[in-house]
C-alpha cells in the first residue's frame, strides 16, 4: 500500500462519509420502505433494491434507508414513506414501482418537490 | 458502498467470551440466505460498555439497541427486524423494574449521561480496518501538528489542557512531556502503560480493543513533542484479543506510512515496538515496567532520579497510561480550551488545580449496570452508581463504593455526593487510580473486602523491600485471624500501625497504596471490625467462620411443615429430619453455604 499524504487522509474521509454517517444514525432524508407480509407480497423486496440501486447511481450520501413493518393500506402497497428534515411532515407514497422511485428521489429527496400524483396523503396517521 | 443497514455487533472480550463471534457467523448465514447481503453489514466493533447485558448488537441507522443476544435469536431478529422492519421487543433492553422496553440506546439512561473522548470510536467501527479509524478522524491531529505545529507549541497546548495521567498518578502530562523535551540524552522514548493490573479494571482493554489507532496517533504526537522516533506499548499477555488487534493496527499503520520513517513527508520518524508482560501486577509501576523491557526481572527501583531523566536503559523516558494517549489528538483537533471546558477547577496557574477531560470507569460489584462509562471529571459518586449504574441490585443497599482498585479506598454512602476529581478522591483516603469502581452492598462484609484486595497486593509483592515484603503479609495474616475469629481489639491497633508503617516506607506505589482499603475500611467501617474481634460476629453475614445457620423450629413445623427442601438441597447433609416434622442444622457439618437459607420458602433459616 502506497504512502498516505495528507490529503490522502481527507480522501478516505469522503469516500467512506456516507458509511460513517449511517453508522452513526444522522442523515438529512429518511426513506421508510413498508415490508409487512403484504408489502413483500406486492413486491417491496424490489423496491428496496431500486431504492437502494437509485441512491448509489446519484452517489447520495446523507440518506437513511430503513424498513418497517405493515401501515395498513395494505391494497395500496408497495408503499414508501420519505421524511426529509426540511418537510413539514412524512409523506406516503402508493403503489409504487421502480419507475416511480426514481422519480421520488430526483424530485422529494433531491430536489424537495413532493410527488402529488403519487402520493396518498402527507402527514401521519392520527390515532384517538 | 454504503449498505443500508449495519450491524453493530460487540466484539470486546466480555461479548466474544459470550459467543458474539458466533452470533456473527450466524448473522452473516441467515443474511445470506434472505438475500440481503446487498443491504446489511455486520461490523464487529469494540466493546460497547453496556457489558451487563451482552452480548450487544446495535442497529444503525436506526439505533436499536439489541441486548442478551443468543445465536438461535437470530434467525427471528433476521427475518422481523431487518426484513420486515419490525424491532423484536423481547430483546430489547427493558430497566430493571419496568416493563416497557427503551428501543433506542441514545435513550437508555446508561449511556445517555455518558461524555466519550476516548471512547468516542466504540461500538462505531471495526478496530481491525484502519480507513474506518480514518473515516472518523484518526491521524487528523497528527497530520495538524507535523504541518502546523512546534514540539513547544504542542506541549503547550496539553499543558493547557490541563490533561493529567489517567493510569491512577494524576501527574500533569503537559509537565511530563516538556520535562522530558529539556532533559539531555539521546535517544528519548514514548511508553504506553498498557499492563492495567488492578483486578477488575478494564478501561485500558477496552480502548484498544475499540480504538487502537487512538493510542498510536497519541503516541506519535507525543514522540513528536519530546523529540523522539521510538515507541514501546508495554501490554499485559492477558489480553489476547486486544494484543491482536493492536498488532493489526500497527502494521497497517505501518503500510499507510503513518509509522516509520518521514511521516506525511514532514521529516518525522516514529515506531512503535509491542512488549507483553508476563504476569506480574507491580510491572505496572513505572521503573518494574521499564525493568521489564530491558529483559530484567519487574522491580522498582528508588526514584530518587525520574525515569524521565533515566528510564529505559537510562534513557529520557516518557511513561503515559493508554487513556492519557488516547486523549491527546482529540485534545490537539479540538483545542486545550475545548478539553479545559470539561471537568473541574483551574488549571491556569497550578497544574494540580482542576481535574479536566473525561475519565474511563469500569463500574462492577453490586450494581444493575456493570460496565465501561466514560463521564466528565466532577460528577458525582451518587451519578455514576444511582443514574448510570442503574442502583444497586436486586434492591439492596447501598454500602461502599471502592475507586483506584486495590490501591483506592471505601468510600461510605455519606461521601457519595463526592465530585469525582483526583484531590478529592485523595482527600477522603481514596484515590482516582486508574478507574477501577467496585460497588459493594449491605451482604458485603468490609474486612472481608478489604482482605481480599490485600490478599492480591500481598501476593504481587515483589519481594525487594521489607515494609511491603514483611507488612503486607503480618497485615493480611492479622485479617485472616479476625475473619475466623480468632482476632481481638489489640489486632485492630498493630494493623493500623502496620498499615502507616507500609505506606511511608515502601520503596513503591504499591506497598505504598496497599493498605489503603484496610486503612479506609477501618476508618468507616470500624463497628464492623469491632464486631469481628469483641463479639466474634459478622454483622454482614459474610465471613463464614463467624456465622451461624440456624432453623427456627417454630416456624419450620407451623409454617413450612417440615416440608423438608432444605435437607434435600444441602451438599454437606449437615441438615436432620424428615417430611411433617421439625428439621435442625448440626453446626459441626454445616459449611455455610447458604443454600438453605436461598431454598426455604418460609423463611424459617435465620443467620446470626
Amino acid at each position: 500500500m502506497p504512502k498516505l499524504t495528507i490529503d490522502d487522509l481527507a480522501k478516505i474521509r469522503d469516500r467512506t462519509r456516507h458509511e460513517t454517517t449511517l453508522r452513526q444514525g444522522a442523515g438529512r432524508v429518511k426513506i421508510t420502505v413498508h415490508m409487512g407480509t403484504c408489502g413483500i407480497a406486492a413486491g417491496a423486496r424490489e423496491i428496496m433494491t431500486s431504492v437502494i440501486n437509485e441512491l448509489e447511481r446519484r452517489g447520495l450520501h446523507d440518506v437513511l434507508v430503513t424498513n418497517s413493518g405493515c401501515a395498513g393500506l395494505c391494497s395500496q402497497e408497495p408503499m414508501i414513506t420519505v421524511e426529509t428534515v426540511t418537510d413539514m411532515a412524512p409523506v406516503k407514497y402508493v403503489l409504487m414501482t421502480a419507475p416511480k422511485v426514481k422519480a421520488v428521489v430526483e424530485s422529494h429527496v433531491v430536489n424537495g418537490r413532493l410527488v402529488l400524483e403519487y402520493a396518498l396523503a402527507v402527514g401521519s396517521e392520527k390515532t384517538r | 458502498m454504503a449498505y443500508r443497514t449495519y450491524l453493530m455487533m460487540c466484539a470486546g472480550t466480555g461479548c466474544v467470551a459470550n459467543k458474539s463471534m458466533k452470533i456473527r457467523e450466524r448473522l452473516e448465514l441467515e443474511i445470506a440466505k434472505r438475500g440481503l447481503e446487498r443491504e446489511v453489514s455486520v461490523v464487529m466493533t469494540g466493546c460497547n460498555g453496556f457489558c451487563a447485558v451482552g452480548p450487544i448488537m446495535v442497529v444503525q441507522p436506526d439505533g436499536i439497541f439489541y441486548q442478551l443476544l443468543k445465536e438461535s435469536d437470530i434467525p427471528y431478529v433476521v427475518e422481523e427486524h431487518l426484513l420486515k422492519g419490525r424491532p423484536v421487543q423481547e430483546l430489547l433492553y427493558t430497566p430493571p423494574e419496568k416493563t416497557t422496553p427503551i428501543p433506542k440506546m441514545s435513550d437508555i439512561p446508561f449511556f445517555a449521561d455518558q461524555t466519550l473522548i476516548v471512547l468516542r470510536n466504540r461500538g462505531l467501527i471495526d478496530p481491525e480496518k484502519i480507513d474506518e479509524a480514518i473515516a472518523r478522524g484518526a491521524y487528523e491531529g497528527l497530520a495538524k501538528v507535523l504541518t502546523s505545529m512546534t514540539p513547544e507549541e504542542v506541549i503547550r497546548e496539553i499543558k493547557a489542557s490541563g490533561l493529567r495521567g489517567r493510569g491512577g498518578g494524576g501527574f500533569p502530562t503537559g509537565i511530563k512531556w516538556e520535562t522530558c523535551r529539556l532533559v539531555p540524552g539521546e535517544p528519548k522514548y514514548v511508553i504506553c502503560n498498557a499492563d492495567e493490573g488492578d483486578p477488575g479494571a478494564f478501561m485500558d482493554r477496552s480502548t484498544i480493543e475499540s480504538d487502537p489507532h487512538a493510542v498510536i496517533e497519541g503516541m506519535s504526537i507525543g514522540a513528536f513533542a519530546i523529540g523522539s522516533s521510538e515507541g514501546f506499548v508495554y501490554i499485559r499477555n492477558e489480553y489476547p484479543i486486544a494484543l491482536e488487534r493492536l498488532k493489526t493496527a500497527v502494521g497497517q499503520a505501518r503500510e499507510y506510512g503513518l509509522l516509520g520513517k518521514n511521516i506525511f513527508d514532514r521529516g518525522f520518524d516514529f515506531d512503535i515496538r509491542i512488549v507483553r508482560g508476563a504476569g506480574a501486577f507491580v510491572c505496572g509501576e513505572s521503573t518494574a515496567l521499564m525493568a521489564s523491557i530491558e529483559g530484567k526481572p519487574g522491580e522498582p527501583r528508588a526514584k530518587y532520579v525520574h525515569t524521565i531523566e533515566r528510564g529505559l536503559w537510562d534513557k529520557p523516558s516518557c511513561l503515559n497510561n493508554v487513556e492519557t494517549w488516547a486523549n491527546v489528538p482529540q485534545i490537539m483537533l479540538n483545542g486545550s480550551r475545548w478539553f479545559a471546558s470539561i471537568g473541574t477547577g483551574d488549571v491556569s496557574t497550578d497544574a494540580w488545580g482542576g481535574s479536566k477531560g473525561t475519565k474511563v470507569f469500569s463500574l462492577s460489584g453490586k450494581v444493575n449496570n456493570t460496565g465501561l462509562i466514560e463521564v466528565p471529571m466532577g460528577i458525582t459518586l451518587r451519578k455514576i452508581i444511582y443514574d448510570i449504574g442503574g442502583g444497586i441490585k436486586d434492591g439492596k443497599k447501598f454500602k461502599a463504593v471502592q475507586t483506584g482498585g486495590p490501591s483506592g479506598g471505601f468510600i461510605p454512602e455519606s461521601l457519595l455526593d463526592l465530585p469525582v476529581d483526583y484531590e478529592e478522591l485523595t482527600k477522603v483516603g481514596s484515590m482516582m487510580g486508574s478507574g477501577g469502581m467496585v460497588v459493594t452492598d449491605e451482604n458485603n462484609c468490609m474486612v472481608d473486602m478489604a482482605k481480599y484486595f490485600l490478599a492480591f497486593t500481598q501476593a504481587e509483592s515483589c519481594g525487594k523491600c521489607v515494609p511491603c515484603r514483611e507488612g503486607t503479609k503480618r497485615m493480611l495474616d492479622i485479617l485472616e485471624k479476625i475473619t475466623c475469629g480468632d482476632g481481638t481489639p489489640d489486632d485492630l491497633v498493630l494493623l493500623e500501625e502496620l498499615s502507616n508503617m507500609v505506606v511511608e516506607s515502601s520503596l513503591c506505589a504499591l506497598g505504598g497504596s496497599a493498605p489503603n482499603p484496610v486503612l479506609t475500611t477501618l476508618k468507616y467501617f470500624r463497628q464492623e471490625y469491632e464486631a469481628h474481634v469483641r463479639d466474634k460476629k459478622c454483622p454482614a453475614h459474610a465471613c463464614k467462620k463467624l456465622i451461624t445457620y440456624a432453623i427456627d423450629p417454630v416456624t419450620c413445623v407451623e409454617k413450612g411443615h417440615g416440608c423438608d427442601v432444605c435437607r434435600k438441597n444441602c451438599p454437606d447433609g449437615a441438615i436432620s429430619g424428615e417430611t411433617k416434622v421439625v428439621h435442625a442444622i448440626d453446626v459441626m457439618k454445616c459449611g455455610r453455604c447458604g443454600i438453605c437459607y436461598d431454598v426455604c420458602k418460609f423463611d424459617a433459616i435465620t443467620i446470626e
